[in-house]
């Protein structure tokens, strides 16, 4: 808490510090150009080990993450840090939306996902959203994890739950997901259920705390099957 | 009538075994004749308007009459007295049945189909063994003949018939067959008409859209070649390969896979990006093919005329049903305030939709964007893992 980073940090909450890590640099120069002067990009990776070693020198608020990486898939990035540093988010980026890749990066304990495709300012509102410590949900991911929790809940079929509290969605939940994958914003959520942006916020987050934490062995059953093909 | 029917029916059954077929008769003629309550016109008022129909009964009376001569020359005299009512009675069936209100069509055809799937072929098996009760048949009656009039010379009333028979056939034959003709073509015009209807939702979607789009980019050549030349590998591919524009008739196309099918071909002809996110997958039959065309219609709308950067799909499988959501953050429009002769929304998506039993809403506001919701309920409810 002591580096001259971490004061950095706390000291501008408006402009996020950033570290964009992907293989292609024209890419990582398009995004730098779109998020602007909106965020203070701190750093640039194009591997897994690069990665790690720029992330633990610059401690930056939200590491842009792509998926699929040379050395590993994004995930070894976020698994080899968390630990140490958990202030550090994670927003992974993906442009081939290959399932299996996205949930394992989110399982390892990104904080959201959107696509390669995301606008400008969906980009820079995605990483306030992750630096603020909320989940980002693209309408691809929401519908990954619809999907992963989707068939009939254990119970149902007579099978025990590991855990009834982490496996299984509310309807609450699942409302607001659907939303999501319809395209809404937070804010049109909000509306059409009439409930608070802060409301559809705790929902998407402890959606993603069930899909990092849940030991459903759907979600592994659901993640290897796509695997397969 | 101010009687029970079924009581007035019942009278009429026993009434007919009594004086041998002409309370039947009365009947037949009650039920052309008397306006039904709460109809203003009879049947036989319509009946008389309709040649064709006209031309039908008595081509089926004459052939009902051919046939109880040679009864009768067989001998079996005692359906002499039935004779006549039961002509006149299927003569009057005929007209009735094609001039009846729709309900009592229905209730008629209920009552015939098993006499139809006589004629119409079932599968090869049934015409095969139908062959083969009538050759039985026919050997064991001609058996029967033979030994019952011991005398082969008492078969003369026999050849008698069967010349009769030919006789008529070669007299009335060329009438009966026009008639038959005419049924059929009546028919084919029946199916023709459908086709029209389904071809016109087809070229409106692919011809009537591309054209739309190149007046709209007619200042940019690259781009009218290109949609020009789509356009074409499109409709060539329909007309001499059979493959409908926009259809999806992959061998193993599944729900998740057409829908990334519009997703590509909406952003490669419109240049809009579509965000497409299923959730489950299935098989496709007509209805969700259907379901797919609807939203391909809405999807492209979308790009066109919203004016919005992306086009968000979702669909969702679910066991009961597949629903499916086509929205845009564009400039919207007024539903309530759309000219009947704009076709889209109202033939291609709702119409489509309606016709295969699924339901299809819009949510619009001006100035907010458009949400097309559809709903496609499922044949089978076995849910599949989806092939990503």
């Amino acid at each position: 808490m002591t580096t001259p980073a971490r004061s950095g940090h706390a000291a501008s909450p408006g402009r996020p510090r950033v570290v964009i890590v992907d293989d292609h640099g024209l890419f990582r120069s398009g995004v730098r150009s779109e998020l602007g002067d909106q965020v203070d990009v701190v750093g640039e990776a194009d591997d897994v080990q690069p990665a790690i070693s720029v992330i633990t020198q610059c401690l930056p608020d939200v590491v842009l993450l792509d998926v699929h990486l040379p050395g590993g898939g994004g995930q070894l990035v976020v698994s080899s840090l968390r630990a140490a540093l958990p202030e550090v988010r994670f927003l992974a980026l993906s442009a081939s939306d290959a399932p299996e890749d996205v949930i394992a990066v989110i399982r390892a304990g990104a904080r959201g996902y959107v696509t390669k495709t995301i606008s400008g300012v969906d980009l820079v509102d995605a990483v306030r959203r992750v630096a603020a410590g909320d989940a980002v949900f693209s309408p691809r991911l929401a519908g990954f994890v619809l999907d992963a929790f989707a068939s009939m809940p254990d119970a149902a079929q007579g099978r025990p739950l590991f855990d009834p509290e982490l496996d299984q969605l509310t309807t609450r939940e699942r409302e607001v997901l659907r939303l999501i994958a319809r395209g809404y914003t937070y804010k049109e959520i909000a509306r059409e259920l009439t409930i608070s942006i802060r409301t559809v916020e705790t929902h998407v987050s402890s959606v993603l705390r069930k899909l990092q934490l849940s030991t459903r062995h759907q979600l592994t059953r659901w993640a290897a099957e796509r695997k397969l093909t | 009538m101010g009687f029970e029917v079924t009581v007035v029916r019942l009278v009429i059954v026993v009434a007919s075994l009594i004086t041998v077929g002409f309370a039947a008769m009365v009947y037949v003629g009650m039920w052309l004749l008397v306006p039904a309550t709460g109809a203003e016109s009879t049947i036989w008022h319509k009946a008389r308007a309709d040649k064709r129909g006209i031309t039908l009964a008595v081509g089926l009376g004459s052939v009902l009459f051919v046939l109880i001569l040679v009864l009768q020359n067989l001998g079996a005299g005692f359906l002499g007295n039935v004779e006549w009512p039961l002509i006149l009675c299927a003569a009057g069936l005929v007209l009735i049945l094609r001039n009846a209100p729709l309900d009592e069509q229905a209730t008629l055809r209920d009552v015939a189909a098993p006499l139809l799937g006589l004629t119409e072929g079932g599968t090869r098996r049934r015409v095969w063994l139908r062959v083969a009760a009538a050759i039985l048949l026919l050997a064991v009656g001609s058996g029967f003949l033979a030994y019952g009039h011991e005398s082969l010379a008492m078969l003369r009333p026999v050849a008698g018939a069967v010349l009769v028979l030919v006789g008529a056939a070669l007299l009335l034959g060329p009438w009966w067959l026009g008639i038959a003709r005419d049924l059929a073509e009546e028919r084919r015009a029946r199916i023709r008409a459908e086709e029209r209807a389904e071809m016109a939702a087809r070229v409106h979607d692919s011809v009537l859209q591309t054209l739309a789009m190149i007046q709209r980019r007619a200042d940019q050549p690259q781009q009218v070649i290109q949609m020009a030349r789509a356009q074409e590998r499109e409709l060539r591919a329909w007309l001499f390969d059979g493959r409908a524009p926009g259809s999806l008739e992959g061998e193993d196309m599944t729900l998740a896979s057409g829908i990334r099918l519009i997703q590509q071909e909406v952003e490669a002809q419109h240049g809009v990006p579509v965000e497409a996110v299923t959730v489950g997958d299935c098989d496709l039959d007509d209805d969700l093919r259907t379901l797919l065309a609807a939203a391909r219609e809405a999807t492209v709308n979308a790009a066109k005329w919203s004016g919005a950067d992306v086009v968000s799909l979702f669909a969702e499988v679910e066991p009961g049903e597949v629903s499916l959501f086509v929205r845009d953050r564009g400039r919207g429009f007024d539903p309530d305030a759309v000219p009947e002769d704009r076709k889209g929304l109202a033939e291609s998506v709702h119409g489509r939709m309606t016709r295969h039993g699924g339901s299809a809403s819009v949510r619009s506001t001006p100035g907010q964007g458009t949400e097309v919701s559809l709903t496609m309920p499922r044949a089978a409810g076995e849910r599949q893992p989806s092939r990503a």
